[in-house]
């Protein structure tokens, strides 16, 4: 038997090497340029927008004019989606994974997970036929009770389909993306934190406040975010629920406009500049995205120390 | 600030499962009570029925009483809340909080409860509860580093620091050098000498030097096979234990010859 030399190679297992790290190279540098090649498109798309002298553009003043108001519509949207959302979805994941009975737990998370499962149209008819209508007497009372708050001013929306509706629409339609990343962050919060807490005398609340949540933080930010995502490019849901028009503070009445519905109400019998306009609306919506997630990446890594992760 | 443990009649179950089967024991207040036996002979498992931490696993339950200071543990309307801010625990790994600083981790069982702690009197704590856990020097320019960066057996004294910050009756300790290096076993050695001047503390170890230089009282925990309930064998002062026991099994034990 000869001793085996040192540079002698397994052929294959080096072959499945190279052939496995290529491939994912490959899907890397896929993911760059699809993301690149979008931007591209709407950057070169956008700039007779952006050049074109301000009465040429839909109002006549100008895009900035013709953009900021949507702009603002869509992130009132999203925040209203996110405000709702995030606490009962943090509340949903917490009961799933620190509360319930293990048997209701599974059969709630499968029904959470069953509601990201619903297409965005049924979401969005739903928003229209039934929600609006249901939720209007409320924004009656609304304006009439605490309509000396800017955003309760009448009068009220009698259709209901407010920028209020269609941001409850999206809380809905992020809800189950925020639950179910929350609710398997919290399931790995380590026992050994859990019991630290509980053997000091927590009790369960304390426990979650002082072993789960902060452990969950990164997590619960991340999902947030994939949410915030989500509610800010979401079209059909608003298209169907929101009654648009100009930027109004009030949430109860009809008014105001998200960039992703714009674009899609107006797309299809847009062209020439118009067509230029759309897209240069699509390209600050993908910057707002960006921007977004960026700060979401600092807020991060601004308490990485503390992660526990070192 | 210190009490005596009695255990009478102690069966402890997982579901169904039997695992320590009729177990009395009485632990004398400012000592050191070692549990030594095999693995899977419940002597952590019985541990935890001391601070009742055995039932935040699903399933889990006791029948029997313990007593701290003739107080039953498990008696109607007893809070676990309660007796566990009574009855400090060390885990076997150490465990800080990771998103916490050196010093919130000291303070943090004391800030349950809704309890208020001026800043003063927080520092005052926290110096004292470090001091306690011999780790004050090694700590005192970095209380606002996180607990996670400290070596493991500067994070197991930290433990028990934040342990001895609510001033518990009674300190259990399970297995809280099997992670640690001979030096840092040493150090945490030197500790629970120092800690039975105010505390009763009961401490589950696999390392038999180690329970023969800690403890004043050895229990030794065995079980007859797989699947059969673990049970104290025999109970008595540790040089009694490792020198003169009344039992075979416990000679083999200590001897060596098995386990």
């Amino acid at each position: 038997m000869t001793a085996t030399s040192l540079t002698s190679t397994q052929g294959a297992g080096r072959a499945g090497d190279k052939v496995f790290s290529g491939a994912t190279l490959a899907a890397g540098c896929l993911i760059l340029a699809v993301l690149f090649g979008v931007a591209l498109f709407l950057v070169v798309q956008a700039i007779p927008a952006l050049t074109a002298p301000a009465d040429k553009i839909q109002g006549g003043q100008g895009f900035f004019a013709y953009i900021w108001p949507i702009v603002i519509g869509t992130l009132i949207a999203a925040a209203i989606a996110l405000v709702i959302a995030t606490p009962v979805a943090i509340g949903v994941a917490l009961f799933i994974s620190h509360f319930a009975p293990r048997r209701l737990a599974s059969g709630l998370g499968y029904v959470v997970d069953l509601l990201a499962a619903i297409p965005s149209v049924v979401y969005g008819a739903w928003g229209a036929a039934f929600l609006a209508k249901e939720i209007s007497p409320a924004y009656g009372w609304l304006a009439a009770n605490m309509g000396w708050l800017p955003i309760f001013q009448g009068p009220a929306s009698t259709t209901g389909k407010t920028i209020l509706t269609a941001g409850i629409v999206l809380a809905v339609m992020v809800l189950p993306i925020i639950t179910s990343l929350s609710r398997e962050i919290f399931l790995q919060t380590p026992k050994l934190h859990e019991e630290a807490a509980l053997a000091l005398g927590a009790t369960r609340w304390e426990m979650i406040k002082m072993a789960v949540l902060p452990f969950a933080r990164p997590g619960i930010i991340s999902a947030i975010m994939l949410g915030l995502g989500r509610a800010l490019g979401e079209t059909m849901a608003v298209a169907l629920v929101l009654s648009s028009g100009a930027l109004t503070a009030s949430l109860i009445q009809s008014g105001n406009q998200t960039i992703a519905a714009e674009i899609a109400l107006n797309f299809p019998e847009a062209s020439g500049l118009k067509v230029s306009t759309l897209i240069a609306a699509g390209l600050v919506l993908f910057v707002i995205t960006l921007a977004v997630n960026m700060i979401a990446r600092w807020v991060i890594t601004r308490h990485k120390e503390f992660s526990g992760a070192n | 600030m210190s009490k005596r443990i009695d255990v009478k009649d102690l069966n402890v179950y997982y579901g169904d499962f039997l695992a320590v089967e009729d177990v009395s024991i009485n632990i004398e207040a400012k000592s050191v009570t070692a549990f030594i036996g095999p693995s899977g002979c419940g002597k952590s498992t019985f541990l935890r029925t001391l601070n009742r931490m055995h039932e935040v696993i699903p399933g889990a339950r006791v029948e029997g009483e313990v007593l701290l200071d003739g107080d039953n543990l498990y008696g109607p309307g007893v809070d676990p809340v309660t007796v566990r801010s009574q009855i400090g625990m060390v885990f076997q790994r150490p465990n800080p909080f990771p998103t916490m600083s050196i010093r919130d981790n000291v303070l943090a069982g004391v800030k349950l409860n809704n309890k208020k702690i001026s800043k003063g009197e927080a520092d005052v704590l926290v110096e004292r509860s470090l001091k306690g856990a011999n780790l004050w020097n090694e700590v005192k320019d970095r209380l606002e580093k996180p607990g996670s960066g400290l070596s493991g057996g500067q994070q197991q004294r930290l433990c028990i620091a934040r342990a001895i910050a609510v001033e518990p009756q009674v300190i259990l300790m399970d297995e809280p050098c099997s992670a640690l290096d001979p030096i840092s076993t040493l150090a945490i050695e030197d500790l629970i000498n120092e800690l039975k001047d105010q505390y009763t503390v009961v401490i589950v170890t696999h390392n038999m030097q180690q329970a023969a230089r800690v403890s004043d009282k050895t229990a030794f925990f065995n079980i007859s096979g797989t699947g059969k309930p673990g049970k104290l064998i025999e109970y008595g002062d540790t040089h009694t234990i490792f020198s003169n026991p009344v039992e075979k099994a416990t000679e083999d034990y200590v001897s060596g010859r098995f386990g």
